[in-house]
């Protein structure tokens, strides 16, 4: 409840100092929604070449796109650290979030939300119901339950290594450019695995699972059977990772020694 | 004067090289990201054996050489420019002797060989040894892709020297810097070859500037291009280098006059 009430509360400062620039706010999403643009645009142009991609038709590739894209969304609106080391351990803002009694790293996700973002979910949405409807999926009551339930775990999955990898600048200050190679590996999340040599499909899998962030949950949807059990699997993984972010991160926390400013 | 800028172009090197490690997982950036598409034409090549005039073997070619040319000639002029702008420190560059947007270029230049040395070519010896890459066999291919690169560089800092100083007439070019990018991604024929487009959209995108940087060098690399018609695409970006100065000094001169510091 408590925790709930300080939702509350970042949100209206959010929303009041969002408001003051409200040109900036759209120019955001518009910007945002460009960069997805980009891959959808790939997706178009490559399917009036070919009929289909390692055996996924467009509307299915389209369909995975879309899913990719709610997770997505969720994620970068609540889970935003990509500035962390510069801002809280090398100028020591780290001080003033340790000294308060919420959790650290709740503190710090709610400083950094970006509500825009959410409008990149709302289209995967809209591109998961129209590739839906174009390939005579019906939707069935378990569809939405599901869909929660696969794309929350796939938000646990982001958070979990992305939290991993920012809790490493307890130790070392040193910009190491690792959070920029996790965002292009993602990427790859995107399409079919199956396109992938072996070597990648069981990085994707099993060390940095950005296959649960797109194909396999999608997959459950599109009634591919070959990748059922790889859906459901989308929960574990979430919670493994979701906890390993956790532990790692709290052990990190412990390193913190402030900036001595 | 011309030693000024000379300085300008080394300290930048410098500088960079100081930092290099920050830089080196850019390496690893491009690389992945020839890799996904790599694998994505892979998928749709299949069967096939052509298409939009590229064989697959040109378009893994292609997609390494054109994000590797990337990892050279991209910089962030605009967003510098556009700080220097918001902060008002641009008010210091006009009292100096030196043109600003020569400055800027130069600088340009000075990151442009650092990342030519350090990121380009050991990136596209790992491509190389990762995807099978062709390279070209005839010296006129090499030499012409060479120099058409630089004109790519050149290109491409105009294009974002001209977004940079937008900053000028709109307090926030934010946007107009993301959307760029974007437009320099898509229509250069870095993300897909400007010949797989449909019809009209290849049309545009063959009488805009963009082009010039990606497309046209990486057809010269892939041999689609050879002998006397490197001739050709080379005139092209020429004629762009040319054409993009028009608006660069113009908009460079008009902002002079309506510079308005916020604050200080």
């Amino acid at each position: 409840m408590y925790y709930m009430g300080l939702i509350w509360e970042y949100l209206k400062n959010y929303m009041k100092t969002r408001l003051t620039y409200r040109a900036d706010f759209w120019v955001e999403i518009l910007s945002d929604l460009l960069f997805q643009a980009t891959n959808l645009i790939f997706i178009f142009v490559v399917f009036r070449h070919t009929d289909n991609l390692g055996g996924w038709s467009e509307s299915e590739v389209l369909f995975v796109y879309g899913y990719f894209m709610v997770p997505y969304g969720i994620f970068s609106c609540f889970i935003n650290l990509w500035g962390f080391s510069e801002r809280y351990i090398v100028k020591g803002e780290m001080d003033r979030i340790l000294t308060r009694p919420a959790h650290n790293l709740f503190q710090i996700l709610l400083e950094n939300v970006d509500p825009p973002a959410l409008v990149g979910s709302f289209i995967g949405l809209i591109i998961m119901i129209f590739s839906g409807a174009e390939m005579g999926l019906m939707l069935e009551w378990w569809h939405i339950p599901a869909l929660i339930i696969l794309a929350l775990s796939s938000v646990m999955i982001y958070a979990g290594i992305y939290t991993t990898l920012t809790s490493l600048s307890f130790y070392s200050d040193a910009p190491t450019g690792i959070l920029p190679l996790m965002y292009n590996i993602q990427g790859y999340g995107r399409y079919p695995v199956t396109i992938y040599n072996r070597a990648i499909q069981v990085l994707l899998t099993w060390i940095i699972p950005f296959a649960f962030v797109g194909i396999y949950p999608a997959a459950l949807f599109l009634e591919r059977s070959e990748m059922h059990r790889m859906a459901l699997l989308t929960p574990v993984m979430g919670l493994v990772f979701g906890s390993m972010g956790l532990l790692l991160w709290n052990y990190g926390v412990k390193r913190y020694r402030g900036a001595g400013s | 004067m011309n030693s000024a800028f000379i300085d300008f172009m080394r300290i930048r090197f410098l500088t960079m090289l100081a930092y290099r490690v920050n830089y080196y997982s850019g390496i690893l950036i491009y690389t992945l990201n020839i890799g996904v598409y790599y694998f994505t034409w892979q998928a749709i090549y299949g069967s096939s054996g052509e298409l939009g005039g590229f064989t697959a073997a040109q378009m893994t070619t292609y997609i390494a050489v054109s994000w590797m040319a990337r990892a050279f000639y991209f910089n962030n002029l605009d967003r510098e420019i556009a700080a220097d702008i918001r902060d008002g420190s641009i008010a210091i560059q006009f009292i100096r002797p030196i043109n600003y947007v020569m400055v800027k270029m130069m600088q340009g230049l000075g990151e442009g060989i650092f990342r030519f040395l350090l990121l380009m070519i050991p990136g596209m010896l790992i491509a190389i040894l990762l995807f099978p890459v062709e390279l070209p066999t005839a010296p006129s291919a090499w030499i012409g892709f060479l120099v058409m690169l630089f004109f790519s560089f050149l290109i491409n800092s105009q294009i974002n020297v001209i977004t940079g100083l937008a900053a000028f007439f709109v307090e926030n070019n934010e946007g107009m810097m993301r959307m760029k990018r974007v437009v320099v991604d898509l229509f250069s024929g870095l993300i897909i070859p400007i010949s797989l487009y449909p019809g009209w959209m290849s049309a545009v995108m063959k009488v805009l500037p963009f082009q010039a940087i990606t497309y046209l060098p990486g057809s010269v690399f892939t041999g689609r291009v050879e002998g006397t018609a490197i001739w050709n695409v080379l005139g092209i970006q020429v004629f762009w280098f040319a054409v993009l100065l028009l608006p660069m000094v113009l908009i460079w001169r008009k902002a002079r006059k309506r510079l308005f510091v916020q604050g200080g």
